[in-house]
């Protein structure tokens, strides 16, 4: 194949305009589109620039989608599969955008090639050519899709434990998201250590933004609790919801040993008592 | 072989653990410190830990079972100045040591004993109180 599957090419030249409204139409009408996801104007524009530069590439060079030549429709490719990722289309959708062009391209060859030989010949031939990009889209949706996880869960670790100084002698550690074990063990860490370096003598871990306490997450705090108590700080646990209440009651976790309290605010009055520290509110000026 | 050396302040005894704790160690431990509860009179015992930095399972069990004798022979048992990771290891080896005070050094671990003494037996008082 010295000479790069000219027909296909040259024909495809010959009725680009022909193809991309066929193709539209196909893409439009297709199960897989996504009319709340993008815009008919954008999707034409996507359209029109993967078919005019994948028939210059097939003009140009050989038929295979690992050759350098092919790059720049490669690059093409991840920044529409790339866009896709971030709008939301799943892995199967975007990858049709490429192997739905089958089918224009298939007809367009049925009506102008005769010879059997030479049909089956150029079908293989591009079948093989967008199988390989529809794989590198699906390929580059994944890899984006896994750079979103990535960044976050970073930006999750990163939110997820500061320990406060409320007053000398307490800290406390506002709870936000889910724990999981993980999750756990570095805001253990992170309040012992903040226990340490303070010197203090209760922690108040309030868990008003932990959405759901189960067996496991109750567990966790139970452990935070008997560590802290280790090192000779007492914790109070604040901020339990009325479900939660519930919730811990129905599960049968036992939180009896432990103080708890409902708000943040009672939790803090309390830990005030036991540090020998007392609020007052000054007489009403007249 | 080694011992670990208990003080006496006033009614409590303090006895620092600085090197790596091994069962004999660890009995001798235990003979001597009953012995001084009894002969001292003492009314409470502080284990400072701050320089402990590996614990097993056996040294759990180890401060459990003084803190326990101690009460026996009515003396208190504080366990103080245990490191961040020390604790964790031990509540993942789920030994909580139910039953011991903790402080976070030997001046609050001090604080609670005193706290505890009734008034004929202040801290200033002396084995005699």
């Amino acid at each position: 194949m010295a000479e790069p599957a000219p027909r296909v090419a040259q024909l495809l030249r010959k009725h680009e305009a022909d193809i991309l409204q066929q193709w539209m139409a196909y893409q439009m009408s297709a199960a897989t589109w996504r009319a709340d996801l993008m815009t008919e104007s954008d999707l034409r524009e996507q359209s029109r620039g993967f078919l005019r530069l994948f028939i210059e590439t097939a003009q140009q060079s050989e038929p295979d989608a690992d050759a350098a030549a092919w790059k720049l429709v490669k690059e093409l490719l991840a920044a529409v599969s790339k866009s896709r990722a971030t709008q939301g289309f799943s892995p199967s959708e975007t990858a049709t955008f490429v192997f739905s062009l089958k089918k224009p391209v298939f007809d367009l060859l049925r009506r102008e090639l005769s010879d059997l030989d030479e049909l089956s010949r150029e079908i293989w031939l591009v079948t093989t050519l967008l199988d390989k990009l529809g794989l590198y889209t699906t390929e580059v949706h994944l890899q984006s899709r896994q750079s979103i996880i990535n960044r976050q869960q970073q930006e999750l670790m990163e939110l997820s434990t500061p320990v406060v100084q409320l007053w000398d002698n307490i800290v406390a550690l506002p709870l936000i998201g889910t724990l999981d074990s993980e999750r756990t063990q570095v805001v253990m860490e992170s309040l012992l250590h903040k226990v340490v370096e303070t010197g203090a003598s209760i922690a108040i871990i309030d868990i008003t933004g932990v959405p759901t306490v189960d067996t496991l997450v109750a567990q966790h705090l139970l452990k935070t609790v008997a560590a802290a108590r280790l090192m000779g700080a007492d914790c109070i646990i604040s901020g339990i919801r009325p479900q939660i209440a519930q919730t811990i009651v129905h599960l049968g976790i036992n939180l009896s040993d432990i103080v708890t309290k409902a708000t943040l605010a009672d939790a803090f009055t309390v830990a005030l008592q036991r540090t020998g520290a007392r609020l007052t509110r000054l007489a009403a000026k007249e | 072989m080694d011992r670990i050396p208990i003080l006496k302040l006033n009614r409590f005894l303090l006895v620092t653990i600085q090197v790596d704790m091994h069962d004999r160690l660890a009995l001798a431990l235990q003979d001597d410190l009953t012995a001084r509860i009894v002969k001292d009179r003492a009314r409470g015992v502080l284990i400072d830990i701050s320089s402990l930095e590996v614990v097993d399972s056996f040294m759990g069990r180890m401060i459990a079972h003084i803190a326990a004798m101690a009460r026996v022979l009515d003396a208190d048992t504080v366990v103080v100045g245990m490191r961040p990771a020390v604790a964790i290891t031990l509540v993942e080896l789920g030994m909580t040591l139910e039953g011991v005070r903790t402080a976070l050094n030997v001046d609050s671990g001090m604080a609670l004993l005193a706290a505890t003494l009734t008034d004929g037996e202040q801290f200033n008082g002396g084995s005699k109180g």
